[in-house]
């Protein structure tokens, strides 16, 4: 799953057979860093309750209609949460590899 | 399956069934030096990891699917093992080090 930010919403009325009350959301995919990457995409809101401005996270894919309540639908993107908090400590990162790291031969 | 390293927690009260109860770990994927990459995700954990631990990462969703017993189940991403060694036989790293990996 990876971060993104919903920035619209899309209203289809006319939609594949499955695709009945599922809402769509314009999302931009952020990097580790919460920053923009890439284009926006749409993505179905798995979860019925995020709105703009809200930081998501997504999965994509084939998991992405499973996360929805008719699974053998066609989205490739599906709003699977939304995040209260991301809780990283600088010094976790600072620290080297927990495993050892050896190149023999 | 890729090996990374744990750099935080994400915590989401709304969220899909399939993931109620499930500890959400930020990983960052590792090279094959250790390095950290511009690479990422939100992975499912369930082997007790922490941050700072090196993990691995199984990132395919009939996988994570049989390990969460899920089925139907929107889940790619879970935390399968911590890592104790990487042991590099003959590895002479080429450019770039992973096929998707860039070095900071």
């Amino acid at each position: 799953m990876k971060f993104a930010r919903v920035i619209g919403t899309v209203v289809a009325s006319q939609k594949a057979e499955g695709l009945e009350g599922v809402k769509f959301l314009v999302v931009q995919l952020l990097d580790e860093q919460r920053q923009p990457k890439g284009e926006p995409q749409i993505a179905a809101d798995a979860t019925a309750q995020a709105g703009p401005g809200e930081l998501v996270f997504v999965v994509g894919s084939r998991e992405a209609a499973q996360a929805l309540p008719v699974v053998f639908v066609p989205v490739d993107l599906a709003i699977t949460g939304i995040i209260d908090e991301v809780d990283a400590d600088p010094a976790d990162r600072r620290r080297g590899p927990t495993a050892a790291w050896t190149t023999s031969g | 399956m890729y090996i990374g390293k744990v750099v935080g927690n994400v915590v989401s009260t709304i969220k899909i069934s399939h993931l109620d109860g499930r500890k959400l770990l930020l990983v960052n994927q590792l090279d094959l030096q250790g390095n950290e990459t511009d690479d990422y995700d939100i992975a499912v954990d369930v082997v007790q990891a922490g941050p700072g631990d090196t993990v691995l990462v199984i990132d395919e969703g009939n996988g994570a699917r049989q390990i969460l017993h899920l089925d139907p189940g929107a889940i790619r991403a879970v935390i399968v093992g911590v890592v104790d060694q990487v042991a590099l036989a003959d590895y002479a790293p080429a450019s770039p080090p992973t096929p998707n990996g860039k070095r900071r």
